[in-house]
């Protein structure tokens, strides 16, 4: 039987952000598949030699979008490790607050997207219709929807009010009550599981063999994820990792979803142990030596390599992101695949392609 | 059997949507009421500002051009990325950021403002004391 190749992208209905990959089918099933990423490089990591260390932060809040106040913390948290910066107790639960509404965010943003991936468009809107209950929190609360901008080294700029806090609380309620109407869809459904249900599995050994990170990884029956390592305030919050066994898409999104309802309850239990004090401290000197920060992203494994030497412009900024690290998986899902699942396995990695690719 | 049932999981939620007031609003037609510390569009109260560069300097994305000499002050609002940190940097107080957003906008324009040189005055400060 001939081979055809199919090219996948960069533009296509599915994707958010422009992938392409060269399917090499038999027929209509896949049997290889080679990716090209280049499409949306920026070149952020290079602006580190003209910008200086403060002014980085806002740059590497426009890595991401979806999860941009994760990545000027990572960035913060390796800039404070490498100047012996403390950051004051109150200053780590607001991060992780504002970490987990991102996640949420983050997340039903993806189960919409994961809807629309097989076609279920009433579910991808009421997805995203509760997002925007979680949005209007972070332009309460930071100043804008996306790039909350509340990361600065040595603490964080905004203090949440105890009446701001009792109205995150009750919004959050609601946003909870909402995706609970969605959880008999997203996890029972018979359209969802004829979709997902053992399409694109990653055993275990090959999820650990080929450095998955995230849901991705914990889809698979491995409960590894950093936030376990205690960051910010998470060794402070119970916190046990979700984790699905089969490896397959609709495991990867139960962990999706499950996850949802997890960062709401480290919301809830981060408000109520919220520490009173100062939120910054004042930060002398420049940053000097190497060091790798790390930080569970919505999309998992988050890692900054920074490198300063004694001045104002860091001598070296490298950012590895989840997705880099799932594309290998995901290559190992799509083999023995129909052409038709591939839309659906490949949004079951959440790709965000601007991070990658910086 | 049970999975005919399963099917219509959906269906609760759509009548519910059905039933409720729209999720959407007729923008630009009904706007929604801004929050109090939204970071919006961004000015300079000139009148009181000293031309000290700091936004400028501080700017992440470089948008600020500040001229001592002829006293200007110019932003380009397509540059800006509304961070804040020009806000929170001015030793006089004198820039600040509206609730609102800037509107989309199908020409390029750029904010020029021009203010008085400090500088006389402050010689004649010292002159007096």
């Amino acid at each position: 039987m001939a081979r055809t190749i199919i090219p996948f992208g960069p533009q296509h209905p599915v994707f958010p952000e422009p992938l392409h990959l060269k399917l090499v089918l038999e027929d209509e099933i896949v049997k290889e598949a080679v990716p090209a990423l280049g499409y949306v490089h920026r070149g952020l990591e290079m602006l580190a030699d003209i910008r200086d260390y403060h002014q980085m932060i806002q740059i590497c809040e426009r890595v991401c979008g979806i999860c941009s106040t994760i990545h000027a913390q990572c960035y913060c948290q390796g800039i404070e490790e490498l100047m012996g910066i403390e950051v004051p107790a109150r200053a780590k639960f607001l991060r992780v607050i504002w970490a987990e509404i991102h996640r949420v965010q983050s997340h039903l943003l993806w189960l919409g997207l994961f809807a629309d991936a097989f076609g279920f468009e009433s579910l991808f809107m009421q997805c995203w219709k509760i997002r925007e209950r979680v949005m209007d929190i972070n332009e309460a609360t930071g100043g804008n929807r996306v790039n909350v901008s509340v990361n600065i080294i040595g603490g964080v700029k905004r203090d949440l009010a105890p009446d701001m806090t009792r109205w995150i609380l009750s919004e959050l309620d609601l946003v909870e009550q909402e995706v609970k109407r969605l959880e008999k869809v997203l996890l029972h459904d018979y359209t969802v599981k004829k979709r997902t249900v053992g399409k694109g599995v990653l055993t275990k050994d090959q999820a650990l063999e080929l450095g998955a990170v995230g849901p991705t990884l914990r889809g698979s029956g491995v409960a590894q994820d950093i936030r376990q390592l205690g960051y910010a305030a998470y060794g402070d919050l119970s916190y046990t990792p979700v984790v699905a066994k089969d490896g397959d898409a609709y495991s990867r999104n139960r962990v999706r979803f499950l996850e949802t309802y997890q960062a709401i309850a480290l919301v809830r239990e981060a408000i109520s142990k919220l520490p009173p004090g100062e939120i910054s401290v004042k930060v002398k000197g420049k940053p000097e030596g190497e060091i790798v920060s790390r930080v569970e992203q919505p999309r998992g494994e988050l890692m900054y390599y920074i490198k300063g030497n004694g001045k104002k412009n860091l001598d070296r900024l490298r950012i590895r992101t989840p997705t880099f690290a799932n594309i290998p998986p995901l290559l190992s899902m799509l083999p023995g695949i129909e052409l038709a699942d591939v839309p659906v396995i490949v949004l079951s990695i959440d790709p965000c392609i601007s991070c990658t690719e910086r | 059997m049970t999975e005919g049932i399963i099917v219509f999981n959906m269906t609760p939620n759509v009548l519910r949507n059905f039933f409720s007031k729209s999720a959407t609003r007729l923008y630009p037609k009904e706007t929604r009421e801004t929050f109090g510390n939204v970071r919006g569009e961004l000015y300079n109260k000139i009148e009181a500002c000293i031309f000290c560069r700091t936004c400028a300097r501080k700017c992440p994305s470089q948008c600020i051009t500040v001229d001592t000499k002829e006293a200007t002050w110019q932003c380009d609002p397509f540059v800006c990325v509304y961070c804040g940190v020009c806000v929170e940097n001015c030793p006089k107080k004198c820039l600040y950021q509206k609730n609102e957003y800037r509107k989309p906008a199908i020409e390029k324009e750029v904010i020029f403002m021009k203010g008085e040189i400090k500088k006389e005055k402050t010689e004649e400060d010292q002159q007096e004391k």
